[in-house]
């Protein structure tokens, strides 16, 4: 027996005994696995969860043991992922920690650094957030002038970030701080500050779609130490851009196929709704609305497997992903238009006798589905860098 | 254990080193001794059969024209990935050869249904180029097998065939022709053809060639009291449509594949001019609102690549999809290729007016392209008829 095929072995019998029977079952969202300082367990099950898989290094799996991580190469760690999914179980940790600056520190943190924040993460201890945007830069991100200040022993943080998720939740914020007026990109540092420090004030930001995970987070003479700081002073944007690609794939993978879930698949809706002629939906036009549709999510769906066989067989992508995130974007927009022409006025009631909840929550979820193509780089964003980067068009037209 | 469980490697999208040399060796082929120009020979001296008769020797010296047949036919048996790869190079060129009506529809309607003798006797001629087939399909503007109603009265085992066909491929060079014919059922029932193998010069057909935009050869095909004997009918008598469908799925998936050769010669033309082309003294690809589009376009292609790369390795693996694969796949690739053609032009302005620049032609070939084996309307309503809804 090869060693993976042990490996599997071991890995399905520990699972079997140590994955708690109700962390798989599908997850109610109030009770997603966040961890941090003031955790919320409204089933005891996730945190035994947790717990026993981070004993093991298995909420990082690819991380080095020495930070908490499991050790385990890219084919055990394959192994692991399709066992989870034998069993249908529970992500045991959600991560901002995991999955965003984790990758970041192990690039360009000191030892002393890794030593000192990968292990609480792996544990679920430490919750974090990201500081990137401001009120003043959006897509221009490297235009953000939140400060700080050299003050000899610490820095002096003043600023205001924006789009902060979960800041309200988060034990540790890092942090884009401008650390040199004179230049832009170059004037750019990485600091991890400790939300508890005086002068951090998180404000939830409330939505169109409703109540958000999002905060503006305000820093008013916050004074961070100087061993916070990560990869050198004024080098800051190499580890930004590092982590927006980590972003860009996450996004680019979320939400896909939510919404009409809880109300069958979108083509099931559209018969419940107009009826069937022939086993057809009997909206002609409707009806082509909706192949369209399901036509796109196949062929975006091929378009992901063909980048992953060939970036498994050795073929780069790099910058082609942005397709990903500019198309999976709009095409999830595009999704809650069709759902909400489906629905009609029941789509659009948010209250009323009679209605159904799955079909009322449709439209927060429709109205959250326009920052899609917001958050983590605009369509325009993306677009713009398929042009320089794969197309190589020539930059400086005005007209 | 099982090994099931174990990573497998997957090969849905990524070419085998035969493959690649196949594709290779096409692309020198097309781009060295039928560029662009040859078809504009083609129509500006207005050759009679619309196609290169040297050319296309070369073409089947090559092997190219025996991809789809196994050796045993004297067929070099690359399948249908290998034609893809094939078309989509003969796609960067506008090559006019029978290769889609010959080598591909009618190969795949004989393979698919034709009796050992038929085979033995007609595709080793295929593959080497010295016979030409063409299917005689549609009746109307518009493809639809269901509607055929060219009449196919049933006598001493055979079948006498009235009526009227549009639309024929290469049908005024070819040799023989495969005609559709209504056997049995009303207009509008998809069962009750018949598949008639018929010799150009037989009593009682007519053949007359038609000029299309994309100056490609098609034919009006009439039928006057033609006889076929039993043993000129491929499969048998109203048991056509079955075969039929088949063969037409291989054949979308491998046009789509010529099609998006097409799109990808239009894209990379168009991208050069975006960077050559100067105005207000900066090359027109610096402004964003081409650069946007540009970029969309390539997001498009890049969808197109993965479609068609997995219907042509889902047909060599005769995977139960195809007939869904090829109406997702002809439907994306008849809408993407208006998309670039169209943009493609816009982009090349008032040049891209002039017959002198090739960027019309590819338009022009590719709204035949469009409409052929079925326009993006009917593939999408055939994709959600399959799907169930």
């Amino acid at each position: 027996m090869s060693d993976l095929e042990t490996f599997r072995e071991e890995t399905r019998a520990w699972l079997e005994e140590n994955c708690p029977a109700s962390m798989r079952t599908p997850m109610p969202d109030e009770e997603q696995p966040w961890g941090g300082r003031n955790p919320s367990y409204p089933n005891p099950d996730t945190k035994i969860w947790m717990e026993r898989m981070a004993a093991r290094g298995w909420t990082a799996p690819t991380w080095p043991t020495e930070y908490g991580g499991g050790g385990l190469n890219k084919d055990e760690n394959k192994v692991l992922q399709q066992e989870l999914k034998r069993i249908e179980a529970r992500p045991c940790l959600n991560s901002f920690g995991i999955w965003m600056l984790g990758p970041a520190l192990l690039e360009f943190a000191t030892e002393e650094q890794k030593l000192k924040y990968l292990p609480p993460i792996t544990r679920g201890e430490i919750r974090w957030c990201q500081g990137y945007s401001e009120p003043g830069s959006g897509s221009d991100l490297a235009g953000l002038q939140t400060k700080a200040e050299d003050m000899g022993d610490h820095y002096l943080v003043n600023g205001q970030k924006v789009w902060t998720s979960y800041a309200d939740k988060a034990d540790w914020i890092f942090c884009l701080v401008r650390t040199d007026t004179s230049v832009k990109h170059e004037g750019i540092s990485f600091l991890l500050i400790d939300m508890e420090t005086e002068g951090v004030d998180p404000r939830p930001i409330k939505l169109i779609s409703g109540s958000s995970p999002f905060c503006e987070t305000f820093l008013t003479d916050v004074k961070v130490p100087k061993e916070n700081l990560v990869g050198e002073l004024n080098k800051g944007w190499t580890i930004a851009k590092r982590l927006l690609e980590h972003e860009r794939a996450m996004i680019s993978g979320m939400n896909m196929g939510a919404g009409e879930a809880s109300l069958g698949g979108m083509e099931e809706l559209a018969k419940e709704v107009f009826g069937e002629l022939d086993g057809m939906i009997a909206h002609p036009t409707l009806r082509d609305t909706v192949t369209k549709h399901k036509m796109d999510e196949e062929a975006f769906n091929l378009t992901l497997r063909r980048t992953g066989e060939l970036a498994k067989a050795g073929h780069g992508i790099g910058a082609e992903a942005s397709i990903f995130k500019y198309y999976g974007s709009e095409m999830n927009k595009r999704r809650f238009e069709i759902l909400l022409e489906l629905l009609g006025t029941d789509a659009l009631t948010t209250e009323g006798e009679g209605h159904d909840q799955d079909v009322m929550d449709i439209s927060p979820q429709w109205l959250r589905s326009k920052g899609n193509s917001i958050e983590g780089g605009t369509t325009e964003v993306q677009l713009n860098i398929i042009a320089k980067r794969v197309l190589d068009l020539p930059e400086g037209g005005q007209a | 254990m099982t090994s099931e469980n174990l990573v497998q490697p997957k090969t849905d999208f990524i070419l085998s080193e035969e493959q690649t040399m196949l594709r290779d060796t096409a692309k020198q082929f097309f781009s060295e001794q039928v560029p662009v120009s040859n078809l504009r020979k083609l129509r500006d001296e207005e050759n009679p059969d619309g196609i290169d008769r040297d050319v296309w020797k070369q073409a089947a010296e090559l092997g190219l024209a025996g991809i789809l047949i196994p050796e045993a036919y004297g067929g070099t048996d690359f399948g249908v990935t290998g034609m893809g790869l094939v078309m989509e190079e003969a796609g960067r060129t506008l090559a006019a050869t029978p290769l889609f009506s010959s080598s591909i529809l009618s190969t795949l309607i004989l393979l698919e249904a034709a009796s050992e003798e038929q085979k033995q006797e007609i595709l080793p001629a295929i593959a080497a180029g010295e016979m030409i087939i063409a299917v005689a399909l549609e009746e109307s503007g518009h493809h639809n097998p269901a509607a055929i109603t060219m009449s196919g009265a049933k006598k001493d085992g055979g079948l006498v065939l009235n009526g009227r066909k549009t639309f024929v491929l290469d049908g005024h060079i070819a040799d023989k022709l495969i005609i559709v014919a209504r056997s049995s059922g009303e207009k509008g029932d998809t069962n009750g053809l018949s598949l008639c193998l018929v010799d150009a010069d037989a009593t009682g057909l007519k053949v007359s060639r038609s000029k299309m935009v994309d100056s490609r050869n098609s034919s009006e095909v009439t039928c006057e009291n033609l006889a076929v004997s039993a043993d000129m009918i491929i499969g048998t008598i109203d048991d056509g449509a079955a075969p039929l469908e088949n063969a037409l799925d291989q054949a979308r998936i491998l046009l789509s594949a010529e099609i998006l050769g097409g799109v990808n010669e239009v894209f990379e033309r168009t991208l050069q001019y975006l960077k050559d082309r100067k105005q207000f003294g900066v090359p027109i690809g610096s402004f964003q609102a081409l650069r946007h589009r540009a970029s969309a376009i390539f997001s498009e292609i890049e969808i197109c690549k993965a479609v068609v790369t997995f219907a042509l390795s889902q047909s060599d693996k005769k995977s139960n999809q195809i007939a869904r694969l090829a109406s997702l796949t002809k439907a994306r690739l008849g809408e993407a290729s208006t998309l670039v053609s169209n943009e493609g032009l816009q982009m090349h302005g008032g040049i891209g007016m002039t017959d002198d620049v090739d960027i019309g032609l590819f338009m022009k070939r590719a709204r035949v392209q469009l409409q052929l084996l079925g326009d993006p309307g009917f593939h999408r309503a055939r994709y959600a008829r399959l799907n169930g809804y």
